[in-house]
C-alpha cells in the first residue's frame, strides 16, 4: 500500500468573520522546534491591520449591544466546539514540538478557560457596578460597559491557551478586538479562529493576524479607532512604543506577562475590568 | 355706637363682580427692568491672604529653592491676589522625598482607622472655614460666590469625609483581593474647581494609604495653601500632603520624578496626552480626567421650562469652565424653535458680573489666557457661518468677563461644535431621530459626560446607553457627589474619581 500523502493546510487569517490571505500576498516559514518546515503563515501589512480595525468597529454595536446572557452562551458555545476538536489542536501543538501530554493540558486548560469567562459575564455588573447613596434627590447608578476596540499582542508561549486566555475576558466584557497572534507559532492562533467562526461569535467580533510585530504594532497601537491595548510583550522597547502610541488617542494599556499560562491567575474578573468604562446615570426623584 | 357699625359685605360686593387680583397683575414679565436686584456683595472683610505664599513641604511653609515667586489675580479686579511661590525640580524633589519619608515611616505605620480619623478631621475642618475659603475661591478664581460656597466647598468637605470611611473598610472594595496603597502619589489639578480638585485627588489617596504630591493650577493656587494650613492645623503627620506651586514645568517635574508611583492628572486632553507620552515606559500608574465636549440631547416629550432651566445650568455653571459642560445642545426638530426662544429669554435674565455678589449668576472668566481664547472661539464660530446670539447684560469694564453666547446653524464638522471651548458658549444643533441624536452625540473624539431630556423612562436609557461617556446626566445636568463616580471614555480620559471606583486607581491589588 502506497503511504497517503497527507492534505496539507493553507494557513489564512480571520478577519469579519471570513478567512482572507494578507492584502500583500505575503507569506513567511513556519516552522517546528527543530527547524522544519510545517506550514506558511500569512504575513500581514499594516492594511491587514486597517482592514481588521475596521471589522472589529463594525462589530461593537452589535456584540456590545447583546444582552450578557446571550455573549455568555457564545462563549460557552466556543468552548463546546474547542473540545469537539480536542485532537486537532493536541496535534497542531505535538507537530511544533509540545510533547503529548502538556498539549492536552494546554488544550483542556483552554476550554475550562472559556467557560471560566462564560460565566462572568452576566455577572460583572453586579460585581463592578454600583448604586451610589447621593446626598441630593437623585437615583445615581454606576454600570461597566465595554472600553471598544482591543488589540491584543500575543506571546510566543502557549500559542493556544495564550490566546484563548487574551481573547476570552475581552469579549466576555463585549469589546470587539483584533489579535496579532504569536510570531513564531501563529497556527494554532489561526485555526482558533475556525472555532470562533462555528460558534455563534458574529463576524468581526475576533479578528486574528499573523506575522511580524514590528510590521503591524506600531500601527495597531497607533490607529485612531482603537480603544485599549492588550499587551503581553516583554521588551522595553516595544512597551514604550505601545505607550507613547496610546498617548495619540488616550488608549487604554494593559501590559501583561507571564511564564505559565496554564496558572490559574489568568482566571480572574479583574481582567475583564481593564476593558470595562464605568458609567454613571443621574436621575432626578421628584415629581 | 359700634353695634351698629356699619358691616362691610365684602364677600356680597365682589360676588359677580372680577376677583381682586394682585396689585402687579397688570405687569408684564420685563426682564430687563422689572427683575432689578440690589447688589448684595459677601463681605470679604475677614478673610485674610497673606502678600506671598510659599511651598507647603513636609509639614512646614517652605520658601523655593531658586526664590522665584509668580503672582495670582482676581480675574475679576484684575488685581494681584498674592505671590506663591514657583517650584522648581529641587522644590518637586524636596517635596517627593518628603512624601516618601512619610509614607514609609509614619502614615504607612497607622492603623487604618487612625488613618481614617485624620481625614474626617479635614473635613471637618474644611466645614468650619468653609466660608473663607469659598470667599477665597471666588476672589482667586472669578467664580460666583453662590457656587463656591453652594457647591466648591460644602462638596470638597463632602468628598474628604467619603474616603475618611473608606480607610479602615478597603477589604471590603475588592472581592477577592488584598489591597495596598501605591505608594507616592503626583497629583496636577486645574483652575476650574481648585479646592474641589484637590479634594477628589487627596482624598481617596490619603485613605487607601498614600501620601501625595499636589500641585494646583497656576491661576488658581490660593485654597490649596489654605488647604495646607489645614493639614498643618489639624495635625497631619509631616510630609503625607505636599503641595507645590507653580505652572506647567513644575507638572512636568512631578510627573517625571523617578520617585513618584502614581500621576494623577486633571485638565486638558492635550496635556493629558503629553503626560501619557511622557509616562511611556515606566510602571508609574496614572489616571487622567481630560476635556469634554458634552452633548446635551432634548427629545421633543421633554418638560420644557425644566429642560431650559438644565441646559443654562449645563452650559453656564461655573462660566461654563467645566469639563463635563453639556457645550452641545441636541434638539428634536419638533420643538427647537420654541425651546431657543425660551432659552433665550432665559438668558436674558442671568446675572454677569462681580463674583461676590450673591445674585451673580456668571461670574469672571478664570483668566486673561482663557478669556483670549473663548473670544478667538466666538470669532472662529462667525467666521464659519454660525449664528450667534449673546444676552444683553452689562458687563463691568475690568476683570475679564463674557456674555452667555449661543450659536446656531452650526454643522457636526464646525470646530465649536468639536473642540472644547470651556466658556459660556453653546452650540445648538437638531436632530429628527433618537438614533441621528446618539450618532451626533458619540462624533467627537470626547466621551465625559452627557444629558438625556424626556419624559419616557424607555427612551433615557436607551440613549444613556448608547451615549458613549463616563456620566449620563437625565433629567439634570453638572451633578456631582463623592459617592458616585466620574470620569471618561475615549479621549475624555482614564480611570475614575469618587465613589468605589475612584478608590481602584489608588490602590496595587494582591
Amino acid at each position: 500500500m502506497p503511504k497517503r500523502i497527507e492534505v496539507l493546510k493553507t494557513y489564512k487569517t480571520y478577519v469579519g468573520g471570513k478567512f482572507p490571505r494578507s492584502e500583500s500576498d505575503r507569506t513567511y516559514q513556519v516552522k517546528d522546534s527543530k527547524g522544519s518546515h510545517i506550514a506558511n503563515a500569512c504575513r500581514c501589512s499594516r492594511k491587514d491591520v486597517r482592514d481588521a480595525v475596521l471589522a472589529a468597529r463594525s462589530a461593537f454595536g452589535g456584540w456590545s449591544g447583546r444582552s450578557a446572557y446571550n455573549r455568555g452562551q457564545v462563549l460557552y458555545r466556543i468552548a463546546e466546539m474547542l473540545e469537539g476538536r480536542k485532537d486537532q489542536f493536541v496535534g497542531e501543538l505535538e507537530q511544533f514540538g509540545v510533547k503529548s501530554k502538556d498539549a492536552a493540558a494546554e488544550v483542556e486548560t483552554s476550554v475550562d478557560r472559556l467557560i471560566y469567562y462564560a460565566g462572568w459575564t452576566d455577572k460583572i455588573s453586579q460585581i463592578f457596578g454600583t448604586i451610589n447613596p447621593v446626598a441630593s434627590s437623585h437615583f445615581n447608578f454606576s454600570t461597566p460597559e465595554p472600553t471598544g476596540v482591543v488589540g491584543i499582542a500575543a506571546p510566543h508561549t502557549s500559542p493556544l491557551l495564550s490566546v484563548v486566555s487574551l481573547i476570552a475576558p475581552v469579549i466576555a466584557g463585549g469589546n470587539t478586538c483584533i489579535v496579532l497572534s504569536g510570531e513564531t507559532y501563529p497556527l494554532p492562533a489561526v485555526s482558533f479562529g475556525e472555532v470562533l467562526h462555528a460558534s455563534d461569535v458574529p463576524g468581526g467580533v475576533v479578528n486574528i493576524l499573523t506575522g511580524f510585530k514590528d510590521e503591524m504594532l506600531d500601527h495597531l497601537s497607533s490607529h485612531m479607532d482603537v480603544n485599549a491595548v492588550f499587551n503581553t510583550l516583554t521588551d522595553k522597547s516595544t512597551r514604550k512604543l505601545i505607550d507613547e502610541n496610546a498617548s495619540i488617542s488616550v488608549k487604554r494599556v494593559f501590559h501583561y506577562s507571564t511564564d505559565d499560562w496554564l496558572d490559574q491567575s489568568h482566571e480572574n474578573p479583574y481582567i475583564i475590568d481593564e476593558f470595562l468604562e464605568i458609567k454613571t446615570t443621574w436621575h432626578p426623584i421628584g415629581d | 355706637m359700634s353695634e351698629q357699625q356699619e358691616e362691610t359685605p365684602i364677600e356680597e360686593k365682589t360676588n359677580g363682580s372680577p376677583k381682586p387680583t394682585s396689585p402687579n397683575s397688570d405687569l408684564k414679565l420685563d426682564f430687563a427692568s422689572f427683575w432689578e436686584y440690589s447688589s448684595a456683595p459677601e463681605s470679604s472683610d475677614h478673610v485674610e491672604i497673606p502678600d506671598r505664599y510659599d511651598h507647603f513641604i513636609d509639614g512646614k511653609f517652605t520658601s523655593p529653592v531658586k526664590g522665584r515667586y509668580m503672582k495670582s489675580i482676581n480675574p475679576a479686579s484684575e488685581d494681584v491676589l498674592t505671590e506663591f511661590a514657583e517650584g522648581t525640580s529641587e522644590d518637586v524633589d524636596k517635596a517627593v522625598k518628603a512624601a516618601r519619608k512619610a509614607y514609609e515611616k509614619t502614615w504607612s505605620k497607622l492603623s487604618a482607622r487612625e488613618r481614617g480619623k485624620y481625614i474626617f478631621r479635614l473635613a471637618r475642618m474644611i466645614q468650619e472655614r468653609s466660608r473663607e475659603l469659598a470667599i477665597t475661591e471666588t476672589l482667586d478664581g472669578g467664580k460666583p460666590i453662590r457656587e463656591s460656597r453652594d457647591v466648591d466647598v460644602p462638596l470638597s468637605a463632602a468628598y474628604f469625609f467619603y474616603y475618611a470611611g473608606w480607610a479602615d473598610k478597603l477589604d471590603y472594595a475588592f472581592p477577592g483581593r488584598k489591597v495596598k496603597p501605591v505608594g507616592v502619589c503626583g497629583q496636577i489639578i486645574p483652575w476650574n474647581f481648585p479646592l474641589l480638585m484637590l479634594s477628589w485627588k487627596i482624598a481617596p489617596a490619603l485613605a487607601a494609604g498614600n501620601t501625595v504630591v499636589l500641585k494646583p493650577a497656576e491661576s488658581t493656587p490660593v485654597t490649596a495653601l489654605k488647604f495646607a494650613e489645614i493639614c498643618r492645623d489639624a495635625g497631619l503627620p509631616d510630609g503625607v500632603v505636599n503641595i507645590v506651586t507653580g505652572a506647567g514645568q513644575t507638572g512636568a517635574e512631578i510627573v517625571n520624578h523617578p520617585d513618584v508611583d502614581k500621576i494623577a492628572f486633571t485638565g486638558s486632553t492635550e496635556v493629558g496626552k503629553i503626560i501619557q507620552k511622557s509616562l511611556a515606559g515606566t510602571d508609574k500608574k496614572f489616571t487622567l480626567e481630560l476635556g469634554g465636549k458634552g452633548p446635551n440631547i432634548v427629545f421633543e416629550d421633554a418638560p420644557i421650562d425644566q429642560t431650559v432651566e438644565g441646559i443654562i445650568n449645563a452650559i453656564f455653571f461655573n462660566q461654563g469652565h467645566v469639563c463635563c459642560a453639556g457645550s452641545r445642545l441636541l434638539v428634536q426638530e419638533g420643538i427647537s424653535e420654541r425651546l431657543v426662544n425660551k432659552l433665550k429669554d432665559r438668558m436674558e435674565t442671568l446675572i454677569v458680573g462681580d463674583p461676590l455678589d450673591k445674585n451673580t449668576d456668571i461670574g469672571a472668566i478664570n483668566s486673561k489666557a482663557q478669556y483670549d481664547k473663548i473670544n478667538q472661539y466666538l470669532e472662529i464660530g462667525v467666521n464659519e457661518g454660525a449664528a450667534m446670539y449673546q444676552s444683553s447684560c452689562n458687563i463691568p469694564e475690568r476683570g475679564f468677563f463674557c456674555r452667555p453666547t449661543i450659536f446656531t446653524d452650526v454643522s457636526q464638522s464646525n470646530r465649536i461644535v468639536q473642540e472644547e471651548i470651556f466658556g459660556p458658549v453653546l452650540t445648538i444643533q437638531t436632530f429628527r431621530t433618537p438614533d441621528e441624536a446618539v450618532e451626533k452625540a458619540n462624533n467627537t473624539p470626547y466621551g465625559l459626560a452627557g444629558g438625556v431630556w424626556t419624559d419616557k423612562g424607555s427612551k433615557i436609557f436607551n440613549a444613556g446607553q448608547k451615549v458613549r461617556s463616563g456620566v449620563v446626566w437625565s433629567n439634570t445636568y453638572n451633578k456631582f457627589d463623592p459617592t458616585s463616580p466620574f470620569g471618561g471614555y475615549k479621549e475624555s480620559g482614564i480611570g475614575r474619581e469618587g465613589g468605589l471606583h475612584g478608590l481602584y486607581p489608588y490602590v496595587t491589588l494582591s
